[in-house]
């Protein structure tokens, strides 16, 4: 064994990667068994979901949409996790994106789309980055754990949220039904963003990806980047070099709650063309602030390895939902579903943890059976 | 308007439902309080809560013995208690991530395990209110704090019980030496491991119970989510105390007065919108973490697994 991983050192990298593939896998498996408890056969419950993710040109555009908001947040979440802090507030921050840019759209409704859009993303971008500045001022210069901090920013933003889509910002046509259904008027169409007709298939997807090329660029070719990684490997260290931590503490999460704010605006002006709620954070969000986190880790928190994390993962939801309609299971199956899948790609990091060390171990022997050679050679 | 809300029958009641709803505030945190000493943060505690008020509910309805549906939600929060610890302590994984995935599956199971099972929401008569003899008839005191049901008087039990096992005996030394010292406490032969999985069952259990105690003692029924973010709170009262049972009792208090008045707000409709009221523990739990962290130093080796050697 220890030879032939010394010898073989890609089989490493192909183990790293595959990890949380199997780890998936796993939780599908159990997924399958609570199928079984409910009279579901898992067999054709999974061959549904299959179809369902990649069966047409239409699943296929529908995956790369669900994959859109997931590739947004996982990037953010690279940024928060390489400055060393977790940033479990992706709900609440795309929460406020979507919430913001919406406001722009409703209030400037007769402004061309192409100055429209932009401001609109950029006004997302920048609610996401406050509501994620706050726990990271709190974590930088208040010592709160940001873990419990943006907890609760979540549940502020998705009453916020509430409250303004039940009062001051409701459609002025559910103001007159007895309905009263909390979501806005839908945004001119002429902000739509530009869509590959015939299918659901939108811009945002492109601008996601752009994003995971620029926040590569950002954390490994910038100083400021190189500082934040710093930040999040050595916080010690980074301080003797002179370096400001709670500065890039607070950066960090910025980004990366602006990343998720983003994230929000698109699926607004990409997908949903108005704002809802169904009371609880995961109607709006498909709890794409929690999945983006494990996504993350399925890109090994690498900006360009989350592009084709979001896209499989992407397929995991679409397709999950093409169970659910077929197999006629409740939807609640697929928030389970989903839990499971964080436990067990987060769990499975324990034997790449493993791996890692005996291959250091192995490194560290070699060298010293070197040096001990060239000593005897030299007496 | 505001002068509403301070005639005696509305003090009293607000002070009378504080004090019951930090029943499962405290079962909730105190557990907590064991799993964060010895070092593992078990954020998943509100997905727990919740499989355990359904396992409470549906063995009670199904059985009609609310000791049998208590027992339930013990079992149910015991064993993901095992989950829990075989997933931080013995993988090692990340406590904060892995809490999400604990709370997704328990907000999902219980949805999915009650839309099969009931699907609509049903009532069962929970535990009954006690009147403790004498105390129970003192004016005002005796509505707040003795008419309460059988969970609300055990629940505040559980503070003392609790500070003594922690500071005065050698199971809460241990579990405090592993909580900020594992490496000295294993060198004393003391099992990292097998402390860590006790206080986890223990944390498991007693969030079980928070749940029941929602769904047979204080509202008698089971809903989708029916926690509402209680069960993070409870992770946050548990740094708002300071590790301490007293700390917990006191946060507790403190936050379930904050929901009662908030309760009231909507019952006799002053003009605060209901979502706003909703929010303000959120924002108190936020100022109140501020302050709280700025005291007390959280225990060394929370949320950092044990590496024998490492």
């Amino acid at each position: 064994m220890q030879s032939f991983f010394s010898e073989h050192p890609r089989v490493w990298r192909i183990f790293d990667i595959l990890l949380p593939f199997l780890a998936t896998l796993a939780a599908l498996g159990v997924g399958a068994v609570m199928l079984m408890i409910f009279d579901a056969n898992p067999i054709v419950a999974y061959g549904a979901m299959l179809d369902g993710a990649f069966g047409s040109t239409n699943a296929l555009a529908d995956t790369l949409v669900k994959a859109t908001p997931l590739l947004l947040v996982a990037l953010g979440i690279c940024i928060a996790f390489r400055g060393g802090v977790i940033n479990i507030g992706g709900e609440g921050q795309l929460i406020l994106g979507a919430l913001a840019s919406t406001v722009v759209g409703l209030l400037n409704p007769d402004m061309p789309g192409w100055q429209l859009i932009p401001l609109a993303l950029l006004a997302g971008f920048i609610a996401g980055g406050f509501w994620g500045a706050i726990p990271g001022l709190l974590k930088a210069y208040f010592n709160v754990s940001e873990i419990l901090s943006t907890i609760m920013m979540n549940a502020i933003a998705v009453q916020g949220m509430n409250y303004l889509l039940r009062e001051p910002l409701i459609d002025p046509v559910q103001l007159e039904a007895a309905s009263r259904i909390p979501q806005t008027a839908r945004l001119s169409a002429a902000f739509d963003l530009p869509r590959l007709v015939p299918t659901r298939l939108h811009l945002g997807t492109g601008l996601a990806i752009i994003a995971a090329i620029l926040v590569f660029i950002f954390l490994w070719r910038t100083v400021v980047g190189y500082r934040i990684r710093a930040v999040g490997l050595s916080p010690d260290a980074s301080r003797y070099a002179g370096v400001s931590v709670p500065k890039h503490i607070v950066l960090s999460m910025l980004l990366s709650g602006a990343l998720c704010g983003l994230a929000g605006a698109i699926q607004i002006y990409g997908l949903h063309h108005r704002m809802f709620t169904d009371g609880s954070a995961t109607g709006f969000t498909g709890s794409a602030g929690f999945n983006g986190i494990v996504v993350a880790l399925f890109g090994q928190l690498h900006p360009l390895g989350a592009i084709p994390a979001s896209f499989l993962f992407g397929a995991l939801l679409v397709g999950a939902n093409k169970l659910q309609r077929v197999m006629q299971v409740p939807s609640s199956f697929i928030v389970a579903l989903n839990g499971l899948v964080v436990v067990f790609v987060v769990s499975a990091d324990y034997w790449r943890r493993r791996l890692a060390r005996r291959r250091e171990a192995e490194m560290v022997g070699e060298m010293t059976a070197q040096t001990e050679a060239e000593v005897e050679v030299v007496s | 308007m505001i002068s509403e809300l301070f005639t005696t029958t509305v003090l009293v009641g607000i002070l009378a439902s504080g004090f019951r709803l930090a029943t499962p505030y405290l079962y909730a945190a105190l557990g907590e309080t064991f799993g964060q000493r010895s070092g593992v943060l078990n954020l998943g505690v509100e997905g727990i809560m919740l499989l355990g008020a359904f396992a409470g509910f549906y063995t009670t309805l199904i059985t009609d013995n609310l000791w049998l549906g208590l027992l339930a939600a013990i079992i149910v929060g015991g064993l993901m208690g095992v989950a829990v610890a075989f997933i931080n302590v013995t993988l090692k994984a990340e406590q904060g991530i892995s809490g999400i995935g604990v709370f997704l599956f328990g907000l999902g199971m219980s949805e999915l395990l009650f839309q099969k099972t009931l699907g609509t929401v049903e009532t069962v008569s929970g535990f009954p209110d006690i009147y403790i003899p004498f105390l129970s008839d003192i004016p005002i005191l005796g509505e707040i704090f003795f008419q309460q049901s059988l969970l609300v008087y055990i629940a505040y039990i559980m503070v003392p019980i609790s500070w003594f096992v922690l500071n005065k005996t050698t199971l809460g030394l241990k579990i405090r030496a592993v909580g900020e010292n594992p490496e000295a406490a294993d060198s004393l032969g003391v099992s990292v491991t097998g402390v860590r999985y006790a206080t986890q069952i223990f944390g498991g259990v007693m969030s079980g119970v928070a749940g029941a105690s929602l769904s047979i003692a204080l509202l008698n029924v089971f809903q989708q989510g029916m926690t509402a973010g209680l069960g993070f709170i409870a992770v946050a009262l548990v740094y708002f105390g300071g590790w301490r049972p007293l700390g917990v009792l006191v946060g507790s208090l403190i936050f379930s007065m904050v929901n009662a008045l908030q309760l009231w707000v909507q019952v006799l409709e002053l003009p605060i919108p209901s979502d706003i009221a909703v929010m303000m523990p959120y924002v108190l739990t936020i100022l109140a973490l501020v302050i709280a962290v700025q005291r007390v130093r959280p225990p060394s080796a929370l949320t950092k697994p044990y590496e024998r050697g490492g």
